[in-house]
């Protein structure tokens, strides 16, 4: 049996109960909404986005506390980071949640994100955590629309959900 | 009316939950580890032993296609095939097993009558009349119905506990009401709707009544004739039965003022480019080959509920539910949502500072299967301005012990929310 500590960690409650970031921004040049119809997580991310600098992010939503603990350590992580940072940052993230129960965890580029990293015990909570990372690629791609877990393909393989 | 069981079937029905959890395989295996706890029963039951064994001996002793083989295993398995469909008219009490209709499950049966019964009689400015705690099942094809042809759908709304208000019903239909769709037994909340009352009340303003049986089937015995349900839709697999079968009982009279739903074989009278005619019910609306082998598990599974007792059902049922509602009752911040006077054994609840999602999960690490979500029924969640619920539903194989379980289980989320 896995822990149920290793998912929900002191730093996943925490920022649970008190994320980060929490907050509309007036001045957003980005915004993406971000859903989960599964299970009804929903998140706003806000973003501003100077010279490819995410200068300044906040965001609003409801949900379980893995896809509202990992928005707000999302918002954390890259504020003050490139785009192309905020991307490695992504790649590095969607590898441990991915990586199966065993795989390696890159904890010197993730920080306080591998707080995160029991979601790999858990294959149908991927797609919680993740769904703020894709809610970000969308806004810094800059389509605006909103993302949705039931129709991206990037949590496959796996993402049992899909199987 | 219904028949009378004989004194021989009434003492030899079985009233032992220790003795019919061992009808049910899956029931004694474990999941992460840990004894299974099912109580997610709303959304599938499990298989009696007799149920999978009829599946293995069809495919294995009578598999045929059926109605269009002269030979001798083809009539096999058509005999198979319209034994099943007796059993079923015997179990919903229809007046004629054509008014029993094998389709898909109670989706395909709603589909069927929005789709064909819609295409004749709604008309620009009629009027369809739905629940405010429908499945999506139960709304979604009367909507897509209802823009096709123009008409407007009506919702009974319904009060904070969960259960329909009538009077607001009775303001509601009159003579542009084309029909009224309700659910029997609600699959989020458990009520049980007054439904021989809504039947009367649409009756009398001249409006047919689609029952959605679905969640009634597994917990109390139906009647169609003494509802005087116009349409009734069950899943076969919710009733202790194999997916992909369920039935639609409609009243023969509709059923053949009805188009046909879908066109191929087994439909046709005759067929020739210029006219095709249709075939007599109930293969007017069984085009194609059937699920066979699942109309025969259907049939084994409704032989299984008549081995039991419908009293002894609902007397368990009713206690395991009085014990788990006043059990979860003791766990700090929890709120049963779903308080009907009238309920099937249905709880959903949600947990203050605690997401459903997060129930459900550390709830399976110990074995114990729910089901979060809006359960398909997400104009209920907005109505009652909640994301979504936990909800554990029993069966007749469910015990007290179970119940301990699933209240350990949530004092344990409690303990790790702080
Ligand atoms: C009340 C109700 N109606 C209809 C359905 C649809 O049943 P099926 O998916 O088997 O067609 C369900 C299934 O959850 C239900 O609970």
């Amino acid at each position: 049996m896995v822990d149920l500590r290793e998912l929900y960690q002191q730093v996943v409650l925490d920022h649970n109960r008190s994320p980060r970031n929490f907050k509309q921004l007036p001045n957003a040049n980005r915004t993406a909404e971000g859903t989960n119809p599964l299970c009804g997580d929903q998140i706003t991310l806000y973003l501003v986005v100077t010279n490819d600098v995410i200068e300044d992010v906040g965001f609003q939503g409801a949900g379980c506390a893995i896809s509202q603990a990992s928005a707000s350590l999302m918002t954390a992580a890259v504020k003050g980071k490139t785009k192309t940072e905020a991307d490695a940052l992504f790649h590095a993230f969607h590898a441990m949640v991915t990586g199966g129960p065993n795989g390696a965890i890159d904890e010197k580029a993730l920080g306080k994100l591998a707080a995160l990293s029991g979601v790999r015990q858990f294959p149908v909570r991927v797609k919680c955590a993740n769904l703020p990372w894709h809610t970000l690629h969308e806004a810094l791609a800059g389509s605006g629309d909103t993302v949705s877990t039931e129709e991206g393909g990037s949590d496959t393989p796996d993402d049992p959900d899909r199987r | 009316m219904r028949q009378v069981s004989t004194p021989l079937v009434a003492t030899r029905a079985r009233r032992d939950v220790a003795t019919v959890r061992q009808d049910f395989p899956v029931l004694s295996g474990t999941a992460n580890g840990r004894p299974l706890v099912y109580l997610d029963n709303a959304a599938t039951s499990q298989k009696p032993r007799a149920v999978i064994e009829s599946l293995v001996r069809f495919y294995q002793t009578e598999n045929a296609n059926i109605h269009r083989g002269v030979h001798e295993l083809s009539q096999r398995a058509t005999l198979a095939y319209e034994a099943a469909r007796a059993k079923l008219q015997r179990f919903l009490n229809a007046g004629d097993p054509h008014e029993v209709i094998f389709v898909r499950g109670a989706t395909e049966a709603i589909n069927l009558v929005a789709s064909s019964f819609g295409r004749i009689r709604f008309r620009p400015g009629d009027e369809v009349v739905v629940s405010a705690m429908e499945h999506h099942s139960n709304l979604v094809p009367w909507q897509i119905a209802c823009e096709i042809a123009g008409a407007r759908l009506r919702v009974i709304p319904m009060s904070d506990a969960g259960e329909l208000d009538l009077d607001a019903l009775r303001d509601m239909l009159g003579d542009r009401t084309r029909l009224v769709a309700v659910v029997h037994v609600s699959n989020s909340l458990g009520t049980i709707n007054p439904v021989t009352e809504i039947v009367r009340m649409a009756h009398d303003a001249g409006a047919p009544v689609l029952v959605d049986g679905a969640q009634a089937a597994p917990h109390m015995p139906i009647d169609v004739q003494e509802l005087d349900a116009d349409f009734y839709a069950l899943s076969g697999h919710k009733m202790f039965g194999p997916t992909g079968i369920g039935v639609l009982y409609g009243k023969a009279k509709l059923l053949e003022a009805m188009p046909p739903y879908q066109g191929g074989g087994e439909m046709i009278r005759s067929v020739t480019f210029e006219k095709t005619t249709y075939a007599p019910l109930p293969a007017k609306f069984e085009a194609g080959t059937p699920h066979i082998a699942g109309a025969i598990g259907l049939g084994a599974a409704v032989d299984y509920l008549r081995g039991l007792s419908w009293e002894w059902i609902q007397h368990h049922e009713h206690d395991l539910l009085e014990y788990a509602t006043e059990q979860l009752r003791f766990v700090p911040g929890l709120r049963i949502v779903g308080t009907a006077a009238r309920k099937a054994a249905v709880i959903s609840f949600v947990l203050e500072g605690v997401h459903a999602h997060d129930i459900g999960t550390i709830l399976d690490q110990s074995g114990i299967a729910i089901r979060t979500g809006h359960h398909c029924t997400q104009p209920v969640m907005d109505r009652l301005g909640i994301p979504a619920t936990a909800r554990a539903s029993f069966a007749f194989y469910n015990t007290r012990e179970e119940v301990d379980a699933l209240v350990r289980g949530v004092q344990e989320v409690r303990a790790v929310f702080g």
